[in-house]
């Protein structure tokens, strides 16, 4: 496993890199409601709306300390993958439409990866950037998400995965398509290992990246609102030529369905990972049918808990 | 009657006029036979001329083409003792995705295909191969099946992509086929996927996760559709015939890509010309194909198989 060597260590310089697109404005408005907001406000409460409480999108770096404990986390490096494997064109060359969302985004695909605690309890979080081409999802994304899920086995440590993106990248052709077997594999080295793997579903998550690891986690969470399905709502009007339902394919749509477990509000989300993580301790099968009545390992305890 | 595609016209009007000329043709007039031989002779060169270059938009218009072998027809055609197998055991049945038991050359297999009919009664029935999560959830559960008695899952893939509907959604769409990949990746016997029209996304990955993946000469397979990546990426569906070129949705594209591996060449002028030659050609992959495969543990068919996903989208790799 050489890639471990690779890009297990962390590059301070990419760490220190520039945080994307901090609003110069004194003021942000929220979509929902319209009212007007502090940003420096804005940026305390996680983006979520004082007002009304709508849940604005965040940056993938923003998840990493919203998620975290406090200075606990270390980004690692992922692995590289073909760029632009079929030297694809539309209106614009996707060689630089690449250029283009690395610039605006200081990152170097869809995708960042992180290892450290939440609620003093070690794990491993990929979150996805929507801001980097929609989130989609090609080469990159899909070695990333492997990667993620190899250093979790690694590291006895659960998987967390924040998922923001529009589906496949169209420009990869073929290879963004072969990325939702790949991260499926990525979910099924979790399952192996008997290892939590959970998904936090934000808005938007569609397509193929809904197709495929998105839905696999042990424990599928949502925030407040956000947009998921599998195909875009304008093609299903199309298709069926009715009127969509009130509510379609949000968050809380999906957890009437049953297709999520939770809707969980952003300033909850630290506290919910870490109580389920606290919950679904790394599991031995064996060992533990060995010693009846013996956990496998002792539970940490709770960080929270009082003294 | 033979359905000309527009890129056909040529050779439709030459088999036309031989027509015309056969009705004409009365026992003993040598002028009229040889008229009929020189034309049939032409309409033959421009067969292959047209078939030795056609554009991925024409390849894609070949892979729809309605009288092209469907799943079923494949099923008909190299499987003996079918036994269809229905339902996900919680909704409902979809006719979408057809399978079941059957034994290809003598040998007990499980069958796996999407079904997009092949007249306007069938194509309605089978939701012109558009599969709802009871479909996928179908296919995982007859993959499960077929591991728990060590047989051989045989797919034919043939669909625009998964059903895009209100109760698709409603009912975990993309979790139903997240799980039939799943299933394909976790299954201890081998399997050989065959792409026999159009390799649409989602819908299609769902049954053609396989150790082997083959695919017809003139089938596509692509993430979107033409018409869907020129609407999303040129702002207008007309430029569907540039947004195939870019996509490299081939045949021969994608075994350049090393996402498939084998070609399954097709009877001159597309398999719907021929389609006994095209399903006997495809029948001899197959078994070629699953040869190799029959004596590996099921760990060294996970192993193999995981180990040939995870290389597609290696920098190198591609
Ligand atoms: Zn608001």
């Amino acid at each position: 496993m050489s890639w471990l060597t690779e890009y297990v260590r962390p590059r301070i310089r990419t760490l220190l890199g520039h945080r994307p697109d901090v609003p110069d404005n004194l003021w942000s408005q929220c979509p929902a409601c319209q009212q007007m907001i502090f940003t420096k406000e804005l940026e305390r409460s996680q983006r979520v709306c004082e007002h009304c409480g709508h849940h604005m999108r965040g940056t993938a770096l923003e998840r990493l300390d919203w998620t975290f404990d406090e200075d606990s986390f270390t980004r690692i490096e992922l692995p590289r993958a073909p760029a632009d494997p079929l030297g694809f064109r539309d209106q614009k060359r996707y060689a630089e439409r690449l250029r283009e969302a690395r610039a605006k985004t200081g990152l170097e695909d869809a995708l960042v990866v992180a290892h450290g605690t939440i609620g003093g309890q070690r794990a491993v979080v990929a979150a996805m950037e929507f801001g980097f081409m929609g989130g989609s999802m090609g080469a990159a994304v899909g070695e990333g998400l492997v990667a993620s899920a190899r250093l979790a086995v690694l590291q006895r440590a659960p998987l967390v995965v924040f998922t923001a993106s529009g589906g496949a990248r169209m420009q990869e052709g073929a290879v963004s398509l072969m990325q939702m077997p790949r991260t499926t594999i990525a979910a099924m080295l979790l399952r192996e290992a008997r290892l939590p793997f959970v998904v936090v579903l934000t808005d938007p998550t569609t397509g193929g990246v809904t197709a495929s690891f998105a839905m696999l986690g042990d424990i599928q969470i949502a925030e407040p609102g956000a947009l998921i399905g599998f195909a875009g709502a304008r093609v299903i009007e199309q298709t069926v030529h009715e009127t969509l339902p009130e509510g379609f394919q949000r968050a809380e749509y999906l957890h009437a369905h049953g297709i999520v477990d939770m809707v969980v509000r952003r300033s909850e989300m630290r506290e919910t990972l870490a109580r389920l993580l606290g919950l679904l301790q790394p599991y031995d099968g064996e060992a533990a049918a060995e010693n009846p009545g013996q956990p496998a390992k002792a539970p940490p305890e709770p960080a929270s808990s009082p003294a | 009657m033979r359905q000309f595609l527009d890129f056909e016209k040529p050779i439709a009007d030459l088999e036309a006029k031989i027509e015309e000329l056969r009705q004409m043709l009365e026992p003993g007039s040598i002028n009229i036979t040889d008229e009929v031989a020189k034309l049939t002779e032409k309409a033959d060169r421009q067969l292959r001329a047209t078939y030795a270059k056609l554009t991925p938009w024409q390849k894609t218009q070949v892979a729809r083409h309605e009288d092209r072998p469907k799943a079923l027809d494949y099923i008909g055609a190299l499987i003996t003792e079918f036994s269809p197998l229905a339902g996900d055991r919680a909704f409902a049945e979809d006719a979408a995705i057809v399978g079941g038991l059957g034994r290809f050359e003598g040998r007990p297999v499980m069958v796996l295909g999407t079904e997009k009919g092949s007249e306007t009664e069938s194509r309605v029935r089978h939701n012109f191969g558009s599969a709802k999560p009871e479909g996928y959830r179908k296919a995982r559960r007859l993959i499960e099946l077929a591991g728990r008695f060590g047989l051989p899952v045989l797919t034919f893939v043939d669909t625009s992509g998964a059903f895009p509907g209100i109760d698709a959604e409603a009912r975990g769409q993309a979790e139903a086929i997240a799980r039939s990949i799943e299933a394909c990746l976790a299954a201890p016997i081998p399997i050989v996927a065959t792409i026999i029209g159009e390799g649409g996304s989602g819908g299609a990955i769902a049954l053609a996760t396989g150790d082997r993946v083959l695919m017809l000469e003139h089938a596509v397979y692509s993430v979107i559709s033409p018409e869907g990546c020129a609407s999303i990426l040129w702002r207008d569906a007309g430029q569907a015939a540039t947004a195939a070129e870019a996509l490299r949705l081939t045949a021969a594209d994608l075994k350049a890509l090393h996402l498939i591996d084998t070609v399954v060449a097709e009877p001159l002028g597309g398999a719907h010309r021929e389609p006994a030659e095209a399903m006997s050609a495809v029948g001899l992959a197959i078994a070629q194909a699953l040869q190799p495969l029959l004596n590996l543990s099921p760990a060294m068919l996970r192993g193999q198989r995981r180990e040939k996903f995870l290389a597609m989208g290696r920098e190198g790799l591609v």
